[in-house]
């Protein structure tokens, strides 16, 4: 079995300081939680929920003590299930249409119960899943996120040969390098990965980047089909932003989740977007201690791409906005020292001696013309499977979808393997 | 590698989770729809001479502002639906299902009937056939159901000719409406019966309704008593199970009935000596989706016990199952409880100052958030569980045995040869 080089994260790291937002439930609180719901049929939440994990059974479970069972049932739909369960918007997704909420009573807490049954079965090692006999079919996966871990798995399962191409050092994508600390620290997306890969015979190659290490016509020749689960590219930028102290969202995130992140002499930070990598930037901000920190965004909070749910939260935490602004420019020799900003009011600076870029990441499709994959501003395009215009090559994740949740990524990921296989061994594909 | 396949007086079906003869088996439909789901085994909705039910027909005995009923009853009676159209279904299932059981609930009054019904139902290819002496309303006016399972004679007499008459295996539903189950076993066991199964329901009345002044289910202005079943019922039925399993003159194989909602309650039936459960209730509050849980539950169970087989747990609490006289009286147990995990809600004090025997106070001290924490007289404590049961905390409070206790000695051994007993404790 694939293991993580070890140590596979420093041991001191800036995300280390932060605690669950939802705490993990212990036996009584799951117990008085599952008892609560009301097993519904043809049930809402299903629906609501990208990878369709059937809640009430599991939930029911839980009710029974048949944990394991009850984890069984979530990673049969969804094999990320433990860091979906924490990184998953519940409030937007399963949780917001639980029907209690129509009656007046607070819903059930989904993703937590969801938490309690995966964490146990990752850290128990209970597996449920086994590789399938080999069929002497080859899968080459691009990237080593989310999408790209439930493609591979599915496949396992059909006995493919599947190896993930990741360009970095450690596979796992976003849910690594990405979520918000609050959520989901590296080290449980890293135990959940383990645990995922235990299914065996998946081949994790690190630090190879396709298109640069190797070329995409060779990956093609020798698999069968191949998965681009390349998510997006680097952080969008804005002119002047060369100044010191100013850095892409996702660039910082992920220093701040694998290494650390130097606040020192910060008091006011600034966070330029309106999206919810921006507002995931402004709770860690606040929550690493930045006594004042700003959101900039260039409509008002009707406006803005981030959840409503999360941005109350921001607020509570002490979180202030600038909306209907457009940043022109920094303040600052060398360092910067405000955002040059213009309004309705006319012209003005918001002052920052931190500044992030949370305005969109670039897309990485283009790359992939010259294969006859067609694009969309550098999204891939697909059918509903993740079919490329070339056939034996997909997609799924955010390199299709231009940056969505990671359970998007799951159900992508798996609805593009059943894809997959139906199309290497030979049940085509329309 | 484990195996649930299950043998009941000679029905085998591929797990020990029936449907019993209920609403939930009323039509082929259903009960296709039911294997698809997983259950190993339906009992038909009985079959007998033409009825008409009322409307409506249910109640339920629910607690406070529970969702969930503690208790549930119907007046429903057999099947109203015709007798043709139900042996065409079984003989359709039995087609698409040849290895799960089925088994036909029968009940008519003649040996002319009883021989007729017999008949078409082998015909149709039943595996087994249940005969319900145990329908408490109702039909019992007639002198059928509980009429025929209270009477041992009748039951004895009509379960012969039910065996003379069938080819295939026999079981006897019994009426937990009698005082002793152990004479009607005998009688189901005396006809030649290839088992029993208990419980059918509970003669009850569900509630009434208190601003129109009727019982309930209200069938225009008048009711009826109807038969109780569901989670409560559970405690009876069990007990009556392992009444029958340990009786050493009582050899037949058990269908456990009564409440059954998860894996849980099937293992309590099976090791009180059930070697199959059926399943009412709890199919008709959340369908027949419940039985992926049982099956797992179960297998888990099995793996974490390490039995291979359902018939090796099977009677396994049967030898805990004794006379008050035997029990040790030297056995001592105080409670114990948990400041760590102790909430201070007091649920034990209360219950123990009324409704015990006034050993837990509540303390002097305070937590650091201010609970003040209830403190258990050991000296004092006689071991009842009330505080524990009463606690809403898991773990919190324990049942912990007293250290260096005299030998084990019952209330048999005193009597007989003066064995000693410890000082009673609570006694003033």
């Amino acid at each position: 079995m694939w293991k993580l080089p070890a140590p596979a994260l420093e041991t001191s790291r800036s995300e280390s300081v932060f605690e669950d937002y939802k705490a993990p439930y212990d036996d009584q609180q799951a117990a008085a939680e599952a008892s609560r719901c009301l097993y519904c049929y043809d049930a809402p939440c299903i629906k609501a929920c990208p990878t369709g994990i059937d809640i009430p059974n599991f939930i029911r479970k839980i009710a029974t003590g048949n944990v394991k069972g009850s984890a069984r049932t979530i990673f049969s739909a969804n094999i990320l299930g433990a860091s979906c369960a924490r990184v998953c918007p519940v409030e937007v997704l399963c949780v917001g249409d639980c029907v209690y909420t129509d009656a007046g009573i607070p819903p059930i807490q989904i993703g937590r119960l969801q938490r309690y049954a995966t964490d146990k079965a990752v850290a128990a090692d209970w597996r449920f899943f086994e590789a399938g006999p080999d069929s002497g079919k080859r899968v080459a996966l691009v990237g080593a996120g989310p999408a790209s871990l439930a493609a591979a798995h599915e496949l396992r399962r059909h006995g493919h040969a599947v190896t993930l191409f990741e360009k970095g050092t450690i596979p796992g994508g976003l849910n690594v390098t990405g979520v918000a600390p609050y959520k989901l620290r590296a080290e449980d997306a890293l135990a959940e990965l383990e645990w995922v890969l235990g299914i065996g015979g998946i081949e994790v190659v690190t630090n190879t980047e396709i298109g640069k290490d190797r070329s995409w016509a060779s990956l093609g020749e020798e698999h069968d089909a191949v998965f681009l689960g390349v998510g997006l590219g680097p952080d969008r930028s804005l002119p002047g932003a060369d100044i010191g102290g100013v850095h892409g969202a996702v660039a910082w995130i992920e220093e701040m989740k694998l290494g650390t992140v130097s606040l020192a002499g910060v008091t006011h930070a600034a966070v330029i977007g309106g999206g919810n990598t921006a507002l995931d930037c402004v709770r860690e901000l606040l929550g690493l201690g930045v006594p004042s920190v700003t959101m900039v965004y260039r409509g008002d909070a009707t406006k803005m791409s981030g959840y409503a749910h999360e941005w109350d939260i921001a607020k509570k935490d002490g979180a202030h906005a600038v909306w209907n602004a457009t940043p022109v420019g920094f303040a600052g020799a060398g360092q910067v020292t405000g955002v040059r900003c213009t309004g309705a009011a006319g012209a003005f600076e918001v002052p920052a001696q931190l500044v992030l870029l949370a305005i969109g990441q670039s897309k990485l499709g283009d790359q992939l013309a010259g294969l006859g994959i067609r694009t969309d501003g550098g999204r891939i395009l697909a059918d509903a499977d993740g079919a490329t215009s070339r056939p034996g090559w997909y997609v799924g994740g955010d390199a299709a979808n231009g940056g969505k949740e990671v359970v998007n990524a799951v159900a992508e990921g798996k609805r593009a393997a059943a894809a997959i296989h139906a199309f290497i061994t030979g049940g085509g594909h329309a | 590698m484990l195996d649930l396949t299950t043998n009941t007086g000679g029905i085998i079906s591929p797990n020990p989770f029936w449907l019993a003869s209920a609403p939930p088996t009323n039509s082929g439909g259903q009960i296709e729809r039911a294997f698809d789901a997983g259950w190993g085994g339906a009992v038909w909705k009985t079959l007998g001479s033409p009825i008409q039910n009322v409307s409506s027909r249910f109640g339920a005995n629910k607690l406070y502002g529970n969702i969930e009923p503690l208790g549930f009853n119907n007046i429903e009676l057999i099947t109203d639906r015709p007798l043709e159209t139900n042996f065409r279904e079984i003989y359709e299932v039995k087609k698409k299902y040849p290895k799960h059981a089925v088994i036909v609930s029968l009940m008519v009054e003649t040996r002319e009937e009883w021989r007729e019904i017999i008949k078409r139902s082998i015909d149709a290819g039943a595996d087994g056939l249940e005969l319900n002496f145990g329908c408490p309303h109702g039909m019992c006016e007639r002198g059928m159901g509980s009429a025929v399972g209270q009477e041992p004679k009748i039951n004895e007499r009509i379960t012969s000719w039910a065996k003379e008459f069938s080819t295939i295996p026999v079981l006897v539903k019994l009426t937990p409406n009698v005082s002793n189950i152990l004479p009607h076993g005998m009688a189901a066991q005396a006809g030649g019966a290839d088992g029993v199964s208990l419980i059918n329901t509970i003669k009850s009345i569900i509630g009434v309704d208190i601003d129109r002044m009727v019982l309930e289910p209200r069938v225009s202005n008048l009711s009826t008593n109807g038969g109780y079943c569901g989670p409560a019922v559970k405690p009876i039925a069990l007990f009556m199970t392992g009444e029958l399993g340990r009786s050493p003159d009582f050899r037949l194989p058990i269908s456990g009935i009564g409440g059954i909602s998860t894996w849980r309650d099937a293992v309590e039936f099976l090791l009180l000596g059930a070697s199959s459960v059926q399943v009412c209730t709890a199919v008709m509050l959340h369908g027949f989706r419940i039985v992926e849980d049982m099956i797992e539950g179960l297998e888990e169970y099995m793996r974490a016990h390490q039995f291979d087989r359902v018939d090796q747990l099977v009677g396994r609490a049967l030898p805990s199952f004794s006379e008050w006289g035997n029990l040790d009286l030297n056995y001592d147990t105080v409670a114990k409880i948990d400041r760590t995990s102790c909430i201070g809600c007091n649920r034990c004090v209360v219950a123990c100052q009324d409704g015990a025997h006034q050993c837990i106070t509540v303390g002097a001290e305070l937590s650091e958030s201010g609970v003040r924490f209830p403190v258990v007289d050991e000296s004092e404590c006689v071991g009842c569980n009330l505080c524990q049961i009463v606690c809403p905390v898991p773990s919190c409070i324990t049942m912990e045995s007293v250290a260096d206790p005299l030998p084990p000695a019952s209330w048999n051994d005193h009597v007989a040869h003066g064995a000693q007993l410890r000082a009673k404790k609570g006694v003033h």
